[in-house]
């Protein structure tokens, strides 16, 4: 194709294209930072002024992507200008998002911590009226509940990852992957009235128990598994498993042997995180398990604390007078978040301490 | 996707018709295929044991059921209520969702990057029960002044049609607590899609000559549609089951209504379990599992319909 | 339309490690010049600073000059984003967009520029240069079936049709053949016989058969040693450098001695 052709074929690109040039108008280098600084102050000026601090908030907010884009694009041109805009937008969104996650941590910390002592995780609730009183029972049944949920889920769900990953195929395969992914939509609440419905057929009307529990939190909890144990057994390269058979290493063993040790830090990260998942869980325990205020740690023997349950009656009964109970509330929310938080700091120590080094 | 699990098994079934399938392989594959199976029944067990528990309700006289005119219109205003919230949230927070997982894989500094996406997932993590304390504690107080201003100057739209909450306990903070709920979840799940988009195609745009805004254009966002609506999905579904948030939070008094900043909203029907069912008994409780069995059908619904989206998209997000 | 480029001095590092040192060289518009040398020696990284895609890497920084014509593409003010519009690249695997038709993917360099182009004229820029790329008689009926259903061959002409359709100044090829099978090579190398009428042409490649057949100027590339920055050890004639390498390193490498 001759060179000449593009400028007979008249005003297609390559004519504005080769005049391109490679220097064009450019901001100023601090030109974002010098803004958004502006913008700050106009937004302290704002609330000085005595504006609401939210609304002088967003004003300063849109003004900093207003200016920016108007500057860009008189100086930079639209497809930069569309850039910084982009900028603009992405990052005041992630900033958006923490405000309020940043404010349930420092609520739950600032309410919580007044009862955050000995005395509540060493005693149940019985016989306290007022003040006093803590939630060892509701911590004990919360352990309970989810250990036995866990024992349920993280076999099965690491079978039937293996299946799908390993065995599965024809329909039965397509068949599990697509109710998994259904699995994972289940309300939890629907996973209590599960359970619920179970043992009422059995058992009768208005049964309570821990196991019931257990059940509905593994409902939530086995799709959880299989979906981040088939992941990661997925990630295992191919090429292993050839090298495994043509060693002439039986499948089940190959699998045992090999995938699974590969996959393990992986698997292990995610059954971690799918505890710290259903721990928190409250609709479905609030009406199998019930609450009640005195310590039971037998999963087929009638009512259990837990401590998402605990601070939710805590909260909506609290009682005369209310202060003692609403600190109570806040303080079993405060230990949930820490338990919630060790728990994926430990699964965050998991995946790094111990995943094959071939990742990286 | 699917591509790499299954060219495995079908060498592997060319090797297990020439030679006899060893015990070890056998119960192996045994227990494997049970798990597996075990889901498929557990699922038919809930569809049928919540069949079986609503089904006194479902037959009884309309005026032994709870609430004056039959399980029809009680259940009606329920559903309504919860398909408003849950669709407000996902507006919400699927925008937002998908700008925080771009800033995190693509603007934030490499150095911080991870912890950001470790503090996003930390909060993913917080339990529903405390969001729904945040929610009436600290948020419900903060919208009575914006709810009165909206209610002055946007009456004229139904939306905001007033008369103003003097507590905050409305569908629209509703709204917010979930979708400051689901944000995490669908941020987190769209991160990691972003994550992996390959480098090569996002090379290949910036060697073209793109912005970054293009690059993530042509490379990111397609690659990651099909997760960004899985993603969504899983929003919405958590949305519409999330119970213990909006039964602290929101001031029921059951009429149908978009009216989203006054105190007479409907209820949602996980809300309405949570706060109904330990003290109820006889029909009033088959009644509340029929009202879950329409929860269970409805978030059915949305997971297959995304779940036909995403197939549909399969052919151009395949292999490469 | 094709450029010349001149290199003048260039220390590459990552972060403080200096991975290339003092590059100088011109490379001759309307030429194939090819890039050899042992694995690690810093080929394909200087291939990246004449686009500009070395900089994406966290860290990366290049000391030194490049001009294009008389441009210098790393001179104040200068906007990778423009660099890279007229120096084309091609990558080791083929990378057409998954998620474009065959046609959105040659398409897709002219629809960045946001240039206004009718249908009609697109269509024939697309077809233009799927026909400079030896691909057009084999995806004709197919345009708006994806990308990734072709064969890595076919994949590979895609890219190099979505390469040129924005008719750069010069064609970057980081060993576009090493993922293909001999017979799509002959065609890509096939190929490149023919672009370099058009287009300044530089190709990273391990195999010097490959350089021998191609390029007219090839570059040898090597490391003193473990640890050392990579560095240029001698340009020149192809002809020259196979048959008559004027250092020792050279023709150590080209005949099969190394180090």
């Amino acid at each position: 194709m001759p060179v000449t052709t593009s400028s007979e074929r008249g005003p297609d690109l390559h004519t504005p294209l080769s005049g391109v040039p490679l220097t064009h108008g450019q901001l100023p280098r601090y030109a974002a930072q010098f803004t958004l600084l502006a913008a700050i102050a106009a937004g302290i000026a704002l609330t000085l002024a005595g504006w609401n601090p939210a609304a002088s908030a967003i004003i300063a907010g849109a003004g900093y992507v207003v200016v920016i884009y108007a500057w860009s694009r008189t100086v930079e041109g639209p497809r930069k200008a569309r850039d910084r805009l982009v900028t603009a937008v992405v990052t005041g969104a992630f900033l958006l998002a923490l405000l309020p996650l940043v404010s349930v941590i420092v609520t739950v910390v600032g309410n919580g911590i007044a009862r955050f002592d000995v005395e509540f995780f060493t005693y149940s609730m019985r016989g306290v009226v007022g003040e006093g009183g803590g939630a060892y029972h509701a911590i004990m049944g919360t352990l309970v509940v989810t250990g036995l949920a866990a024992l349920i889920s993280v076999p099965i769900g690491i079978l039937t990852a293996i299946y799908l990953v390993e065995y599965g195929r024809g329909r039965l395969a397509k068949a599990i992957t697509f109710f998994v992914d259904v699995m994972t939509g289940i309300p939890s609440i629907v996973a209590g009235l599960f359970a619920y419905a179970l043992f009422a057929l059995v058992f009768g009307p208005g049964v309570r128990m821990g196991i019931m529990g257990a059940i509905a939190l593994s409902v939530l909890m086995i799709p959880v598994v299989v979906r981040s144990a088939e992941e990661m057994l997925k990630l295992v390269p191919n090429e292993l498993r050839e090298a495994a058979y043509a060693l002439a290493v039986p499948k089940w063993r190959t699998i045992v042997k090999v995938v699974l040790p590969t996959a393990l830090a992986g698997i292990a990260t995610g059954v971690t995180l799918a505890i710290a998942r259903v721990i928190g869980e409250t609709a479905p325990l609030l009406i199998t398990l019930g609450i009640t205020s005195s310590v039971n740690l037998n999963p087929v023997d009638g009512r259990m604390a837990t401590l998402p349950v605990y601070a939710y009656y805590q909260y909506v009964t609290p009682g005369v007078p209310p202060e003692p109970a609403l600190e109570r509330a806040w303080t079993a929310a405060l230990t949930l978040i820490i338990i919630v938080m060790a728990l994926n700091l430990i699964a965050r120590l998991i995946s790094r301490l111990f995943a094959p080094k071939t990742r990286g | 996707m699917r591509k790499g699990s299954t060219v495995l098994p079908s060498t592997e079934r060319t090797r297990s018709r020439r030679a006899p399938q060893r015990p070890g392989d056998r119960v192996f594959s045994g227990l494997s295929t049970g798990a597996g199976v075990l889901i498929l029944v557990v699922l038919a067990g809930v569809a049928a044991f919540l069949v079986a528990e609503a089904w006194p309700a479902l037959i009884a006289p309309a005026d032994e059921v709870p609430g004056p005119d039959g399980i029809v219109l009680y259940i009606w205003p329920l559903l309504f209520g919860t398909l408003l919230a849950a669709f407000l949230a996902l507006l919400i927070a699927a925008p937002l969702a998908v700008a925080i997982a771009l800033f995190i894989t693509h603007y934030a500094p490499r150095r911080i990057a991870q912890a950001l996406g470790y503090i996003i997932d930390l909060l993913a993590a917080i339990p529903s029960i405390i969001y729904g304390l945040w929610g009436i504690q600290v948020l419900a107080p903060l919208t009575v002044e914006p709810a009165g201003w909206l209610e002055e100057n946007l009456g004229f739209i139904p939306l905001f049609a007033g008369p103003a909450s003097t507590t905050g306990r409305t569908m629209l903070v509703a709204a917010l607590v979930l979708a400051v709920m689901i944000l995490p979840i669908v941020s987190a799940v769209v991160r990691e899609a972003f994550r992996q988009t390959p480098r090569l195609h996002e090379e290949a745009s910036l060697a073209l000559g793109a912005t970054r805004w293009e690059m993530i254009r042509m490379a990111v966002l397609p690659f990651g549609r099909s997760s960004i609506i899985g993603a969504s999905m899983l929003g919405l579904g958590r949305a519409l089951g999330e119970t213990m948030a909006v039964a602290i939070v929101l001031s029921v008094s059951g009429g149908v209504t978009f009216n989203l900043i006054s105190s007479g909203n409907p209820g949602t029907i996980a809300a309405n379990i949570a706060l109904e069912f330990p003290e109820s008994t006889g029909i009033a409780v088959n009644t509340l599992i029929a009202s879950g069995l329409v929860l269970f059908a409805v978030t059915l619904l949305v997971n297959m319909a995304a779940r036909a989206v995403i197939n549909r998209r399969r052919e151009f997000s395949g292999a490469n | 339309m094709a450029k010349r480029i001149e290199v003048k001095d260039l220390d590459i590092y990552y972060d403080k490690f200096l991975a290339v040192q003092g590059v100088s060289m011109t490379i001759q518009p309307r030429s194939v010049t090819a890039l050899i040398g042992p694995s690690g020696c810093g080929k394909s990284t200087f291939l990246r600073t004449l686009n500009r895609m070395h900089e994406l890497v966290p860290g990366a920084r290049v000391d030194g000059k490049v001009f294009m014509d008389d441009e210098d593409l790393y001179g104040p003010g200068v906007d990778p984003v423009s660099v890279r519009r007229q120096i084309g690249m091609v990558f080791q695997r083929p990378n057409p967009f998954p998620t474009m038709s065959i046609y959105e993917n040659v398409a897709a360099g002219i629809r960045l520029n946001g240039g206004r182009m009718k249908k009609s004229e697109l269509d024939d820029v697309v077809e233009r240069s799927l026909r400079s790329a030896n691909l057009w008689a084999e995806v004709k009926d197919r345009l708006n079936r994806p990308g990734s259903g072709l064969s890595g061959g076919q994949q590979q002409r895609l890219c190099i049709a979505r390469a040129i359709a924005v008719q750069p100044g010069v064609l970057l090829m980081d060993e576009p053949c090493s993922a293909l099978d001999p017979i799509s090579t002959q065609a890509i190398e096939d190929l490149m016989l023919e672009l370099k009428t058009d287009y300044t042409i530089v190709i990273v490649t391990h195999n010097m058969q490959q350089a021998a057949r191609v390029s007219d100027v090839t570059g040898f590339f090597n490391l003193r040693g473990v640890g050392q920055p990579g560095e240029l050890v001698e340009i020149d004639e192809t002809t020259k450098i196979f048959s008559t390498p004027s250092n020792k390193a050279t023709e150590d490498y080209i005949s099969g001695r190394f180090g």
